[in-house]
């Protein structure tokens, strides 16, 4: 269930805590078979994590559902976390999640018909003095304007 | 300007490890690997300092670490606070992105004065930018042999790791973090036991913000003193303030404490298209919000932001224009602790709903006219009813934006619309 490489991965996060104590590694182990299952985790992969680790199926379960970075829905390839807080909706960022919306096609929490692209609303991602932002993947966007965002978006494949 | 944690923030590379060893970087930690140094000197120094907890509650950095049981037997483990997530709070972002060895070698030297030889750095999950800069400098810093066991022949361990969050404000209270760590949901522990005696593992552990444990290694090597100094009376040395909002140029400023307020608006390019100033949180959402004249006489220490009835926090400073409506302002922060409540205390977890769901129905056009009233009573049931202070935090916006600013609720009620947007 878990790749030899998601082990790989998985044991070098283990090797930063105590004898005993490979459980620390869960909330990273469960990103790490999340991004090998099309960004998607299932009660399947969670109990395999839970194996892998040691410890019970529902601790492993209880922070699959407790973190905001897993998820239990299609989402798409990629996913646009767009910061709605209050730096980002004093700077537009209202108006640019509607922008985003209308070009895609999609509300926030959908995926577009490709399943290329999802849109989720996001709390403070903690880029404040770059508002309004996003992030994709492992980047942060920031200083959006309508422009950057449609050159931004037009570029993911 | 820029002093401490941000002194080489112009260089080219100003994260590398020749940068900040050019500039008397790990200079204190070689000393303390040499002997030089006891633990009493080094608490001595940061009490003389007056450096006080960054991460928003401001507790005496030396003091604490003086809590710690440094000759009890068994493990002990030092953490920073890198979960960052406050709406308005982004400086440990660029300290992590621009001086990570700093904070590398403010938890070495706490390390040293808390006999932990093990510490973590829990950086926010979506912090993947700066948890890269970070560990390249760990790997610097190992490489360099000023991180492992038994350094340098000196009898000293310390080994550092990072641990990344996976999305919950939550886990910025400390005990949160520490179960966190221990790969469980981040719900806050009961204290006492007090971290220092029962923390991460069960061990003695010191929990310390990242900007904290930036401003030590400088306090060291210039001496508390200096750092004092800097600062005001009660607000020793520098601080970083994250100005955003409706600002000119929005950034982070390190500055000394004491800074007018005004000054620091001008540093940030003064009101975006000259408009007029109508509000300002000092420090992050959870803080009490201020009217433009009352922030406009105030300065930016604890003492001054306590004085015009606000808290310093985290020093993230939200700037509102007259454009800005008070409703639709505190409806989002309300979003915010609805959904970032870890469920655990009854107050928060369905208060933070109730505060939600009325300030939502006011902006749908379905406000009730005793919802002012409900609101104040629902933020009254939740403040000092909760284990941590994410309770206080949701409730504390309710109470100040219905001070300032009840006309516009008042309106939004009667009307069904904004008295700002229309």
């Amino acid at each position: 269930m878990i790749s030899d490489n998601a082990k790989k991965q998985i044991d070098s996060w283990i090797a930063k805590y105590p004898q005993g104590k490979q459980s620390s590694a869960v909330m990273e182990a469960l990103k790490v078979v999340q991004a090998e299952n099309n960004n998607q985790l299932n009660h399947d992969l969670i109990q395999a994590v839970a194996d892998y680790l040691d410890m019970p199926g529902i601790a492993a379960a209880e922070v699959a559902t407790f973190y905001e970075n897993y998820n239990h829905k299609p989402v798409g390839k990629h996913i646009i976390r767009f910061c709605h807080n209050i730096s980002c909706m004093l700077t537009g960022a209202d108006d640019l999640i509607s922008h985003l919306e209308t070009k895609l096609g999609v509300k926030t929490g959908e995926v577009t018909k490709d399943g290329l692209i999802s849109v989720k609303k996001v709390e403070c991602l903690g880029a404040c003095v770059g508002a309004p932002m996003f992030q994709i993947g492992d980047q942060y966007y920031e200083n959006l304007t309508t422009d950057k965002v449609d050159e931004i978006v037009d570029g993911l494949k | 300007m820029n002093e401490v944690c941000f002194k080489n923030i112009d260089k080219d590379q100003c994260w590398s490890l020749a940068n900040y060893e050019a500039t008397g970087g790990y200079s204190v930690w070689r000393k303390i690997l040499k002997g030089e140094y006891t633990p009493e000197q080094i608490i001595a120094e940061l009490k003389t300092s007056g450096l006080r907890g960054r991460g928003g509650a401001g507790f005496p950095t030396g003091l604490k670490w003086s809590f710690m049981p440094r000759n009890a037997p068994g493990q002990k483990y030092i953490v920073c606070n890198s979960d960052e997530g406050e709406p308005g709070t982004c400086k440990d972002r660029d300290i992590l992105r621009f001086n990570p060895h700093a904070v590398i070698e403010g938890m070495a030297i706490g390390s040293f004065v808390m006999n932990a030889t093990v510490g973590y750095n829990y950086i926010r999950g979506e912090f993947i930018e700066p948890f890269n800069r970070f560990e390249g400098a760990l790997k610097e810093a190992y490489e360099a042999g000023l991180l492992g066991k038994d350094i340098n022949d000196s009898g000293i361990d310390f080994d550092l790791y990072s641990h990344l969050g996976a999305g919950a404000y939550i886990c910025g209270e400390e005990t949160a973090l520490l179960e966190s760590i221990e790969g469980k949901k981040g719900q806050p522990r009961f204290k006492p036991p007090f971290p220092a005696n029962v923390g991460l593992f069960g061990k003695p552990t010191t929990i310390n913000n990242t900007e904290s444990f930036a401003s030590v290694p400088d306090i060291m090597l210039n001496g508390g003193q200096w750092f004092a100094d800097l600062g005001v009376e009660n607000s020793g040395g520098t601080k970083l303030f994250s100005v955003s909002g409706h600002v000119t140029s929005p950034a982070n400023f390190e500055v000394s404490m004491g800074m007018p307020f005004k000054e620091l608006l001008e540093l940030a390019g003064g009101m975006r298209n000259g408009a007029k100033l109508k509000a300002v949180i000092p420090g992050g959402s959870s803080t009490p919000v201020l009217t433009a004249e009352v922030a406009m006489a105030m300065t930016m220490d604890y003492d001054g932001i306590d004085k015009a009835g606000s808290m310093l926090g985290a020093g993230s400073v939200i700037i509102m224009d007259d454009s800005t409506c008070m409703v639709e302002a505190l409806t989002r922060l309300a979003h915010f602790y609805y959904d970032e409540s870890c469920g655990q205390c009854t107050p928060c977890r369905e208060g933070t709903g109730w505060l939600y769901r009325v300030l939502k129905r006011i902006m749908d056009g379905k406000g009730k006219a005793d919802d002012i009233d409900l609101l104040l009573g629902v933020q009254e049931k939740i403040m000092g009813n909760t284990i941590c202070a994410l309770g206080d935090a949701a409730a504390m916006p309710v109470e100040s934006f219905l001070r300032n600013f009840r006309e516009e609720f008042e309106y939004y009620i009667e009307h069904g619309k904004s008295m700002v947007k229309g």
